[in-house]
């Protein structure tokens, strides 16, 4: 007897109060609270908002529970509700070099002006489970609590690559002051040759596992010569300001914490430009290091046309690159081929079920008689 | 732009070209005229600029300076400047390009068959019996077991993918084809073998060629004329026998003495 | 109308089934805009890919976005949507891009393909000959029908330009020396208009003629690609093919187990761990209507409905 399948409608809603129930858990134990995320898994957040393109950490937050703590899930629940966003107004560049600084480090200088400044990092840590976080630390905050410096940071530090350039030892960025506008992959399609803004959008949104494991391809000689010195990495708040066409100046709208990094590489020089160390640039929302420094890797590797240096593995090569970047487009790619495909597979059934019965019928592989004819006339006429 | 195509014209005429890479010199200043059914040698080391200036003549490459007339089927079209759907038009139907290197020149993972029906198929045939006939019809011409039009270059010999390369090339009957040390990498009875159907086939065709080489046996084989290239420059011109028993410049006789002679 | 979201604090149960704060249709009017322009480009260069600025939608990529952007900018109040995937309308995808739609722009939703003004669909074209007038919406995964001959975009685009499919047919040909055959079973390509070569999205070669000279408009939209494509009413479609190897379709020895119909495409089911079979109209508003009509199958009497069961072990849903 056959029992045709009917009403996926309720399945679909019945499955989702499945999900809300697992998402819950046990009944017993106190449901997450947003400000939990937002102070205890501070990290989750940031990725989350990086990738998916929205600062918001509260957002961030209710995404990471909704996901039940899947990251990539929270990054598509962040980008879809940035759809809906009415855009009022863009930005001025963020000024990083004024950034009030938590965090600050260069490994191409043993001392840089302003200092390094370890901040907040698991660098050293031992990675030893601490079996002490088994149990809330409830209200006792001394054990975590770092002691306080006598002097505050000086603002205003000023960029290890600025400090090269005064020497003219590495490229002038500084140059691209025409004011075009920026491209936008949320608005316009990729567009090959794809130009450095759109190539640092694409990656700073890319998925970090994918952006990091190509750089790291690249580190181990599956691309550019030569292996980039960390020029700096910094974290901390920068100030955002917007240019209202009413008033015609900027005005300061919010404060968002952001990573920065820049790498130097090596470019010998050619016919027409001096040897110099060119940069390699990343930055991300919140504090996430280790995707600042993989994107500034793959930018610089991505500059390999515009240098005139070959490029022939797969970190270089901006289509693989950037077309395959994003988690969100990714995972959605390749978690439809859950959705059903029988008429599809009906169809290849039917092709392959034909070409087993020639088989079987011993005709020879894969020609019918009317080619082997063919190919008797064929040969007869010469 | 298009004059009538006649007999008194050049099928290739050469005007002064230049390509630089950055302040390097890729070739300077070279002229030539090749006419219809010629076969013009160009040789020198490697580094000479010989396969950057077939490069630039062949299309593939945007010379710095001068320009390339072609006398095509439908009248005389500048090839630096053309648009380049005429361009490709005449590049895939009228013209040929046999590589040193058959990975550039085949698709290694379509059949012989595909290889030499796709020029076939690009220029409007339909008929998959039609293309099959010839693509057989071309394997036998270069010598390559018909059994063989179903099995993909990378199961074949270095000989073989050069001599595929050919009819892959030919098979449109194009009226001038590029060649870049074609015979470079096979081995020496190999190579004799190669000469001489590529001899036969240009002379059975009316091809006219452009051929690339530091081997000057193959250009006393192969061409009528010879330009001799050192560091980008043509150095010395002139009939092949002429050139190679008299050289005047000093480089060439130094490239002639060289080699043994026959 | 306003677009801001209002944050709720509260995820649990009470929150409101209609999802106010949102535009008609989710996207924006700009976004709308936007895409009607492309579709107006798409449908002025019959087959031709025209690059968007496809948004992010709450549905993942893959599932239909290019298709739900497309419809979103095309539907109105007064509009009829079906949503079909695989031929049928109470598949799970389609049942959920439909309740999308009816959240969101409160429109009227059908199974009949005769009562619908526009059709979205994934897989499959409806049995019944659609009319002009009619929109039909194709979800599509890959729009680029040479992406597996040569996965290079800039190339690609040269050779659309300028009309060079030679490598096109070598696949063709290939195809013929191995198999004796074009190994093509879905997602078989045309020439639109004499001019482009068209991927018809991943439906089975089955119903490539019915897009020949189609009485409706028909749109392609590919979200995590970016890219608009379109076949005007009454335009050439012609899948590729050599003269002595012609173009055929997929044709069944049985007749639908349900209505008996002798020229739809058929789904088959297994029906037990025997391997036996049962061939049934992959339509499923077709299969109704002539079931309605009269007609039957030879197992049209023990047919019997069920519901698809969601949960765990022991504990049903349904």
């Amino acid at each position: 007897m056959y029992v045709a399948v009917k009403g996926g409608e309720q399945a679909i809603a019945n499955a989702h109060k499945l999900l809300s129930e697992k998402r819950r858990g046990d009944q017993a134990v106190p449901e997450l609270e947003i400000s939990q995320i937002k102070e205890q898994l501070g990290l989750s957040v940031d990725r989350v908002m990086t990738e998916g393109s929205l600062y918001d950490r509260e957002l961030a937050a209710i995404a990471i529970k909704q996901a039940q703590g899947d990251l990539v899930e929270a990054i598509f629940l962040l980008r879809a509700y940035r759809t809906t966003l009415p855009r009022f107004g863009f930005s001025e560049p963020i000024e990083t070099s004024r950034m009030e600084i938590q965090r600050r480090i260069s490994s191409s200088f043993k001392d840089i002006p302003g200092g390094q400044v370890l901040g907040p990092t698991y660098d050293y840590t031992h990675r030893l489970i601490d079996f002490a976080l088994e149990i809330p630390d409830n209200g006792n905050s001394e054990t975590c609590r770092a002691e306080v410096a006598a002097e505050a940071i000086q603002n205003a530090m000023p960029r290890v690559a600025d400090l090269l350039l005064a020497e003219g030892l590495i490229e002038d960025e500084a140059t691209d002051n025409d004011r075009r506008p920026v491209a936008d992959l949320t608005r316009d399609p990729l567009e090959l040759p794809a130009e450095r803004d759109a190539r640092l959008q694409n990656l700073a949104r890319g998925d970090e596992g994918f952006i990091l494991s190509l750089a790291y391809s690249i580190l181990r000689g599956f691309g550019a010569s030569g292996h980039p010195f960390l020029g700096e990495i910094r974290f901390g708040e920068v100030t955002v300001e917007l240019v209202p066409e009413e008033l015609g100046f900027p005005i300061e709208v919010g404060e968002v914490s952001v990573t920065e990094c820049i790498m130097f590489n090596r470019f010998m020089g050619s016919a027409t430009t001096s040897p110099k160390f060119v940069r390699g640039y990343g930055l991300a929302f919140g504090h996430c290091e280790r995707k600042a420094m993989a994107m500034a890797i793959i930018d610089y590797a991505l500059r390999s046309r515009e240098l005139g240096e070959r490029s022939e593995y797969p970190a270089q090569d901006e289509e693989f690159v950037l077309f395959h970047s994003d988690n969100i487009q990714a995972s959605g790619f390749v978690e439809h081929l859950k959705l059903p495909h029988y008429v599809d597979f009906q169809a290849d059934l039917v092709l392959m079920r034909n070409r087993q019965g020639e088989f079987r019928d011993g005709k020879k592989e894969g020609r019918d008689e009317r080619e082997l004819e063919d190919e008797k006339a064929a040969k007869e006429a010469e | 732009m298009c004059m009538k195509n006649s007999d008194d014209i050049p099928l290739l005429k050469v005007e002064s070209i230049s390509k630089y890479y950055g302040r390097r010199i890729g070739c300077l200043g070279i002229e030539f005229e090749l006419w219809p059914g010629e076969a013009l040698g160009i040789v020198g080391e490697s580094g000479s600029g010989k396969t950057t200036l077939l490069n630039c003549i062949s299309g593939q490459l945007e010379p710095s300076e001068g320009a390339v007339w072609y006398s095509s089927n439908g009248g005389v079209i500048d090839m630096c400047n053309a648009p380049e759907p005429q361009r490709r038009l005449v590049m895939r139907t009228e013209m040929g390009t046999v590589y040193q290197n058959p990975r550039d020149g085949l698709r290694m993972h379509v059949s012989a068959g595909g290889n030499i029906g796709e020029r076939l198929m690009a220029n409007g045939l339909r008929h998959y019996g039609q293309v099959r006939r010839r693509a057989l019809n071309w394997l036998e011409k270069v010598e390559i077991d018909q059994e063989r039009i179903d099995d993909t270059p990378d199961t074949f010999s270095g000989g073989m993918q050069q001599r595929l390369q050919i009819a892959r090339n030919l098979v449109t009957r194009p009226r001038l084809i590029f060649m870049d040390e074609p015979t470079s990498g096979l081995d020496v009875s190999v190579q004799a073998r190669l000469l001489d159907l590529l001899r036969g086939l240009v002379t059975e065709l009316d091809l006219s060629m452009v051929i690339v080489t530091h081997d000057l046996a193959v250009t006393r084989l192969l061409a009528h004329r010879l330009i001799v290239m050192r560091g980008g420059k043509a150095v010395e011109s002139g009939l092949t026998d002429q050139v190679l028993d008299d050289p005047q410049h000093p480089y060439t006789q130094l490239l002639v003495s060289s080699i043994l002679q026959p | 109308m306003k677009k801001q979201l209002k944050r709720q604090s509260n995820t649990g149960k009470d929150r409101p089934r209609i999802m106010a704060g949102y535009n008609f249709a989710y996207l924006d009017e700009q976004t709308k805009r936007m895409i009607r322009r492309t579709i107006l480009k798409a449908v002025a260069i019959p087959g031709y890919q025209v690059p968007f600025g496809s948004r992010e939608m709450p549905l993942p990529y893959g599932w239909g976005t290019g298709g739900i952007q497309v419809t979103a900018s095309l539907i109105g109040p007064e509009d009829t949507l079906k949503v079909i995937d695989q031929g049928a309308d109470d598949t799970t995808n389609a049942v959920s891009i439909r309740r999308f739609f009816s959240r969101t722009a409160g429109v009227h939703t059908t199974t009949r393909t005769r009562e619908a003004t526009i059709i979205q669909t994934r897989h499959r074209i409806p049995e019944t000959h659609l009319r002009n007038g009619q929109i039909i919406v194709y979800q599509v995964p890959i729009p680029e029908p040479l992406r597996f001959i040569e996965p290079r975009a800039k190339e690609v685009l040269r050779m659309h330009a300028l009309k060079e499919y030679g490598i096109m047919f070598v696949k063709l040909y290939e195809d013929i020396s191995r198999y004796g055959r074009i190994a093509k079973a879905f997602d078989y390509p045309v020439l639109v208009n004499d001019r482009y070569v068209m991927s018809p999205s991943p439906i089975p070669k089955f119903d490539n003629p019915k897009m020949d000279c189609m009485p409706a408009l028909q749109i392609f939209g590919a979200g995590r690609e970016k890219r608009i494509y379109s076949v005007p009413p009454y335009t050439k479609v012609k899948s590729l093919d050599f003269e002595d190897y012609p173009f055929e379709v997929e044709r069944w020895s049985r007749c639908c187990a349900l209505c008996g119909s002798d020229n739809s495409y058929l789904d088959e089911i297994i029906m037990d761990d025997r391997g036996s079979k049962l061939f049934v109209c992959s339509d499923t508003d077709h299969c109704n209507e002539r079931v309605a009509g009269g007609y039957k199958g030879n197992q049209a009497e023990s047919i019997e409905e069920a519901q698809i069961s969601t949960g765990t072990g022991a504990r049903k849903c349904a």
